[in-house]
């Protein structure tokens, strides 16, 4: 009897470790068990103990490695990991095609919830007062669907539910009550930074109402860049399938920008956020991460940019012309850089020692600094001169929001370097500064409008 | 004797279609009937013919589809298809012309002296 179990776990052992190679599918093993087994019963007929028949049967079916390699030849596409037609019994759960359902349920909603507005008259890309009613509500289409679906798919407690509306309803009435200006400065903030806000909103059903937790808040990190990489990808498809609309109803006399620009953009926006979101859950211990591979393509080539500026300044003694568009040139740079440095940490083992490309991440995070500060130093004068108009106060406001980031990140990356701190507090003080961009996400939003009269 | 490895690759082919032809069968008997064919005297190593039956279906050449064994365990099971058979056929006249070729030499043993240096 412990006999017969002994074999029974031999056996076991054997197919498990067949099927951990990727191009041995669960039905192979199984055709594959089939086999030794009749083999080994062969051998027991022919007066083998259990022992002996199981290491016969093993040897003549070959090495597991060489086999494995065969089979690897025979399907190479097996080692791509597919993502869409994911193989049939590959430890799928029964949940998921309920989600793939509620995805697409959600998006389709989303895309209704869009051309709701026009049934009452409000013209989507018609100039003045309409179409700045779409830019200022144009993520309270979708995020709510975002927010409902994460909380569906984490089932979130009923009192949550409760705690994700009200932001979501407070920016509704925020942005549709309050008296905006057609063209005013603040209508478009609000219509900028709303997304922010509802997006960090959103990380509260991401994590099933569990968002305190630093683990929580740097997975709600990793799914943003996947996603922000799908969505990507999807919308260069999606422009792709428009441009090749218009090119081939052209052709037979029809013009179809108005179908395309007044339904199928739109729409299709408006669902792709839904649909990546759900790609990005989906997909998540299939695929490599794509944004630390970008990072650590990235970072070398941005760290080299940044030198050459500074050391280009210091040759020429040119100063930074102080335009219009320079500071939000100068936010976008640091938000680009905080980007890399998010998502290298988001990626790196917090526990191995500190390296070459840690040192690189350090010289990017301190060449911006200096730039940025160089930039600064510049705008300031003018500002004092001719006052604070919104958009100079949201740009100013922001810039000083990422320095401290970055900043404070320098201060631990070099700390962490000389082995004074573990890795984690770097971790730890980009997930707990997360609350400061919400807020000052939401002050844009919801106050602007009122210290500067909605100019 | 042991027969050499490329010659073990190129006949398996044919001998796995022409044992289909025979009748739907599985791995395991294949094998066993793949050794009986040929008294003991061709060893493949069992778990190389699962790619290469794999290879067939691929090509269309075998259809697979599970059935079960004596004792009630999944089993996958291959027939011929019209195109196996007519694969078969080719192979078969292939062979033929390579056996008859070997066969009007006359049969000399080899002599590992007179073997150019």
């Amino acid at each position: 009897m412990t006999n017969k179990s002994n074999l029974e776990e031999r056996i076991a052992q054997w197919r498990q470790y067949l099927r951990s190679r990727p191009a041995v599918h669960a039905a192979d093993v199984e055709e594959l068990e089939d086999h030794l087994r009749s083999q080994i019963d062969a051998l027991r007929g022919a007066g083998l103990d259990d022992d002996e028949a199981f290491l016969v049967a093993v040897k003549r079916m070959g090495d597991q490695d060489t086999l494995a390699r065969e089979f690897a030849n025979e399907y190479s596409e097996r080692l791509w990991k597919q993502l869409v037609g994911a193989p049939e019994n590959d430890a799928s759960s029964p949940a998921k095609p309920r989600h793939a359902a509620l995805a697409v349920g959600l998006a389709i909603a989303s895309a209704v919830a869009f051309k709701i507005p026009e049934l009452f008259g409000l013209r989507f890309l018609e100039p003045s007062a309409d179409m700045s009613f779409y830019m200022r509500n144009l993520s309270l289409f979708v995020l709510p669907f975002l927010a409902v679906f994460f909380a569906v798919k984490r089932g979130l407690p009923r009192s949550g539910w409760f705690w994700l509306a009200v932001p979501f309803a407070a920016a509704g009435l925020v942005v549709n009550l309050l008296p905006f200006k057609p063209d005013g400065h603040t209508g478009m903030l609000a219509a900028i930074h709303l997304p922010i806000a509802l997006w960090l909103m959103a990380c509260y059903a991401y994590t099933g109402g569990q968002w305190r937790p630093h683990e929580q808040r740097m997975n709600y990190v990793r799914f943003s860049g996947e996603w922000f990489i799908y969505y990507t990808l999807i919308a260069l498809g999606g422009g792709a399938l428009m441009g090749l609309t218009l090119f081939i109803f052209k052709a037979i006399g029809l013009d179809a920008e108005k179908a395309l620009v007044g339904w199928v953009m739109p729409c299709g926006a408006m669902g792709a956020v839904i649909v990546a979101a759900w790609l990005v859950e989906h997909k998540q211990s299939v695929i490599e991460n794509m944004a630390p591979v970008l990072t650590w393509l990235f970072t070398p080539l941005f760290t080299a940019l940044l030198l050459v500026f500074v050391a280009a300044m210091v040759w020429t003694g040119n100063p930074i012309g102080v335009e219009r568009e320079v500071l939000i040139g100068f936010d976008l740079l640091l938000v680009v850089v905080l980007g890399l440095l998010l998502y290298a940490i988001s990626a790196r083992d917090p526990q191995a020692p500190p390296g070459r490309f840690d040192v690189l991440q350090l010289l990017l995070v301190a060449s911006a600094l200096v730039v940025d500060a160089l930039a600064l130093w510049a705008i300031a004068a003018r500002i004092s001169e001719a006052g604070f108009s919104p958009n100079k106060t949201a740009a100013l406001g922001l810039n000083l929001l990422l320095l401290v980031n970055l900043a404070w990140s320098a201060v631990l990356y070099a700390r962490f370097l000389r082995r004074r701190v573990p890795f984690t507090r770097l971790e730890r003080w980009q997930t707990a500064y997360m609350p400061a961009f919400a807020v000052w996400a939401w002050i844009v939003t919801a106050l602007f409008p009122v210290i500067f009269n909605y100019r | 004797m042991i027969i050499d490895k490329d010659l073990v690759a190129a006949s398996a082919t044919p001998l796995v279609l022409a044992i289909l032809s025979e009748g739907e069968s599985y791995g395991y008997a294949i094998i066993k009937r793949v050794a009986e064919l040929s008294g003991g005297e061709l060893q493949w190593t069992d778990g190389m013919l699962y790619p290469l039956l794999h290879r067939l279906e691929r090509n269309g050449l075998v259809e697979a589809f599970w059935g079960l064994s004596e004792t009630g365990r999944r089993r996958k099971y291959y027939r011929l298809t019209p195109a196996g058979s007519e694969h078969l056929d080719r192979q078969r006249r292939q062979w033929r012309v390579v056996d008859e070729a070997m066969r009007g030499i006359p049969c000399l043993a080899i002599d590992p002296a007179a073997q150019p240096v």
